[in-house]
């Protein structure tokens, strides 16, 4: 067997690794596809055409992400899996029926006959908006350490509003990115609004995160390293101000420096991803399962870890063929 | 209802509808690789056309599968947390290679196939239908290799109840597991080919003259002739895999109670659990024995002898009899239907309106194919290992009942849905303009033209 000489420790981070990577990838990738959809206006046809345009090619592959953040947390930490799960039943299934919905709108607006289209665009953006906010909340619960008591539950409902305006605020980005005219003029005032919601709402779940967990506690305000790791929430907060700025030159610059919302929107993403990675370290639901306690069979990993080593950078590299496929203005879209 | 009986509603509605998307787009995925190949090759446009329509209907089919396959991925933790607790050392590493080799794969690529055509050479559009194709056929493998597990585990060893994995070759190559993959594979192929013929069928039926509905109804139709007998015979020798492995199962299929030598083939009767014995039977005497031992007096085990370990036995009877009387009228179907295009380059009208009627029929077959041999896996989860009641969930029964309402109404709007989209797809194509064969190569026209006026 290959990887012999990993320890269990060493492949437990390595699991945990792939599990944040493929959390962040889904978070960045989907979330500009649901933003989309978070976002859709339900009287503009040119819009709602265009804009579904701008995902068209890559909702699918971006979707598989979850795929794999459930599948590795399933086969890596399955204790884990099942107790996430198991809570937060529900919300997960109000997801996965959001998921669908907005999922098969995709396809059947462009098909079905005009006078039905409206129900289907009803759909998208409905089916969009109950998945993030499902996200949010089951975010929210795990974070506190899967507690279902009310103070959780308002963390859990601010949480879910709180990665709504993230999904929002990326897939404004993206929009700035990928359309041109009305619509690129509509994602400006868009970002800007989503924009402010997602900085107070940084902002209250770093704060309260800091009620939910003595440790987290301890390692931010009273550790050695807590100034250093204070960079991060500054850093942030100057890249949201940065945004902001950005946003209200940008249309006078003639479409250069399009990119830069998307990038700053990504970069937030990181920050606040590892913000949430080192807080809660070793844990796999914060406070109660430390991933070294639940981590399935050594060899079964091993094997699995072959196939990782070698698919996901080919899995990353035809990702970005893709999007250099389809970089550039989105097309209208047809299927030839 | 308890959480074990919902679950098991739940888990089934779920995979019941998942399964019918795959089942058409695996072999759907190699229809449009052919179409594209024969379009590279001839340059007539009709391929391009034929592609276009079938592209559409495989974006569609796509997407419903890959949400309803979502859903399948979260199914295991929620409601079946035993079966990851227990053998999640196996099936664990079967699912990420899935995930990673397979459903990356074909959903990057389908954005490059549906939407790039413009945009990159078309060696790149046809290696990507060609990647698409395959990575659906390569999920396939993947599941299927884990599903056959579970019905002949081998390759680990089971300490304090757990199940560790010993040797990864012989888990992913299980007995089951040749059978299984080749018998799925012809069932997506029959499938995608009776959908093909019959909606082309019924374009032509509505007034769709043009040569691509033609061209397509005779490329799904003889393939479907061919395949149907390859896969009674995969189906056969699934059967002997079974017998040899899951005699409770075969037992339960062909409703032997008593083990007995010359056992009779029951074209019909009504199992009764309850008195243990069969009512209303119509039989061939020794053709069961005969088909399953290749022996008229050949020895086949009763269920008798497996009191309490054999699965429930009406459903997986009734199950096995539809898919097999759907395969029948399968080969009636492909086969008339060759002789007739072949002949007379036309269906009759009756055999056209089969066609229609037959569009779904590889989705009953593959449904009941799938009961019969997954109920017949009961009452365990991993064969001899793990019983299903023993991984059930502790969740609230009202929670899971709540979910399987809803998943309820949701899919069967969505198959109205889709079912009336492909309709409306089939009537909408009549009033696209027929090719003009004027910037076609000449040669090649000539012959689609002999071809047509032969229709």
């Amino acid at each position: 067997m290959p990887f012999e000489s990993l320890s269990v420790t060493a492949l437990g981070n390595i699991y945990l690794g792939l599990l944040a990577l493929a959390v962040l990838l889904y978070a960045i990738l989907d979330g500009y596809d649901l933003g989309v959809g978070v976002l859709f206006p339900p009287h503009n046809e040119q819009f709602k055409d265009d804009m579904i345009a701008s995902i068209g090619p890559y909702w699918d592959a971006n979707e598989t992400w979850l795929v794999l953040a459930v599948g590795i947390l399933l086969i890596a930490f399955p204790e884990a899996h099942s107790q996430i799960l198991q809570t937060l039943y529900l919300p997960a299934t109000f997801m996965l029926l959001g998921l669908i919905l907005r999922g098969v709108s995709f396809d059947f607006r462009a098909k079905v006959p005009h006078n039905k289209k409206p129900k289907w665009d009803t759909c998208f953006k409905y089916g969009s908006i109950l998945t993030t906010l499902s996200q949010g909340y089951m975010l929210g619960i795990w974070v506190t350490g899967l507690r279902t008591d009310i103070y959780a539950q308002g963390f859990a409902l601010l949480a879910a509003f709180g990665v709504t305006a993230a999904y929002a605020f990326i897939g404004a980005c993206w929009l700035i990115l990928k359309s041109e005219g009305d619509l690129q003029a509509k994602a400006f005032y868009w970002a800007k609004r989503c924009l402010l919601v997602l900085a107070s709402g940084i902002l209250a779940v770093s704060l309260l995160n800091l009620t939910l967990h003595d440790e987290v506690r301890v390692l931010w305000l009273e550790s050695p390293v807590g100034w250093v790791l204070m960079t991060i929430p500054l850093t942030c907060f100057a890249l949201l101000l940065l945004c902001s700025v950005v946003l209200k030159k940008l249309p006078a610059a003639g479409g250069k420096g399009e990119w830069l919302p998307f990038a700053i929107a990504l970069l937030i993403f990181g920050l606040c991803f590892a913000a949430f990675g080192i807080s809660y370290y070793p844990y796999v639901v914060p406070g109660k399962l430390a991933f070294m306690d639940v981590l399935s069979d050594g060899n079964s990993l091993r094997f699995l870890l072959v196939g990782a080593v070698v698919v996901v950078p080919c899995i990353l590299a035809y990702t970005v063929l893709v999007y250099r496929i389809f970089a550039g203005k989105s097309e209208k879209l047809s299927y030839y | 209802m308890d959480a074990l009986l919902l679950s098991r509603l739940q888990f089934a509605l779920n995979i019941s509808f998942h399964i019918l998307f795959p089942t058409i787009t695996i072999a759907l995925g190699w229809f449009l690789f052919y179409f594209k190949l024969r379009s590279n090759l001839s340059g007539h446009p009709v391929w391009m056309r034929i592609y276009r329509f079938w592209v559409r209907v495989f974006a569609l089919t796509f997407a419903l599968g890959v949400v309803s396959g979502v859903t399948m991925s979260f199914q295991f933790g929620t409601n079946w947390p035993g079966f990851m607790e227990k053998a999640g050392n196996i099936a664990g590493p079967l699912l990420g290679y899935e995930v990673l080799t397979a459903f990356f794969l074909e959903a990057t690529f389908l954005g490059i196939m549906l939407f790039g055509m413009r945009r990159v050479p078309n060696w790149l559009h046809t290696l990507a239908t060609f990647v698409v194709a395959a990575g659906t056929t390569l999920s396939a493998f993947w599941i299927l290799s884990l599903n056959s597990w579970l019905h002949t585990p081998q390759g680990h060893e089971v300490i304090d109840g757990v199940v560790y994995a010993k040797d990864w070759s012989a888990i992913i190559f299980n007995p089951s597991f040749p059978y299984r993959f080749s018998h799925m594979l012809l069932a997506s192929g029959l499938t995608a080919s009776f959908l093909i013929a019959g909606l082309s069928a019924y374009r032509l039926l509505i007034g769709d003259n043009k040569i691509a509905p033609k061209l397509a109804l005779k490329t799904a139709t003889y393939t479907a002739a061919v395949l149907i007998p390859l896969q009674i015979l995969a189906g056969d020798m699934h059967g002997l895999n079974t017998l040899e492995h899951q005699p409770q199962k075969v037992a339960a299929m062909e409703g032997v109670w008593e083990t007995e030598q010359g056992a009779p083939l029951l074209l019909f009767a009504i199992p009764d659990e309850q008195e243990r014995t069969n009512h209303a039977e119509l039989a061939i005497p020794n053709l069961a024995s005969f088909i399953l031992t290749h022996e008229l007096d050949g020895e086949i085990k009763g269920l008798n002898e497996f009191r309490g370990e054999h699965p429930p036995v009406a459903p997986v009877f009734y199950s096995f009899r539809v898919m097999v009387g759907m395969g029948v009228l399968m080969l009636f179907a492909a086969w008339a239907g060759s002789y007739y295009l072949f002949r007379r380059g036309e269906l009759p009208g009756w055999l056209g309106k089969l066609f229609i009627a037959m569009s779904f029929s590889g989705w009953v077959a593959t449904l009941a194919g799938w009961y019969v041999t997954e109920v017949g896996r009961q009452p365990y989860l991993v064969s001899g290992v793990l019983r299903t009641a023993d991984a059930v969930t502790g969740l609230p029964p009202q929670n899971i009942g709540l979910s399987f309402t809803l998943y309820a109404v949701i899919y069967a709007v969505l198959m109205v849905a889709y079912i009336r989209t492909l309709t409306l797809m089939c009537r909408k194509s009549v009033g696209i303009e027929e090719i003009s064969t004027g910037d076609a190569d000449e040669r090649h026209t000539n012959k689609l033209d002999i071809a047509s006026s032969n229709a």
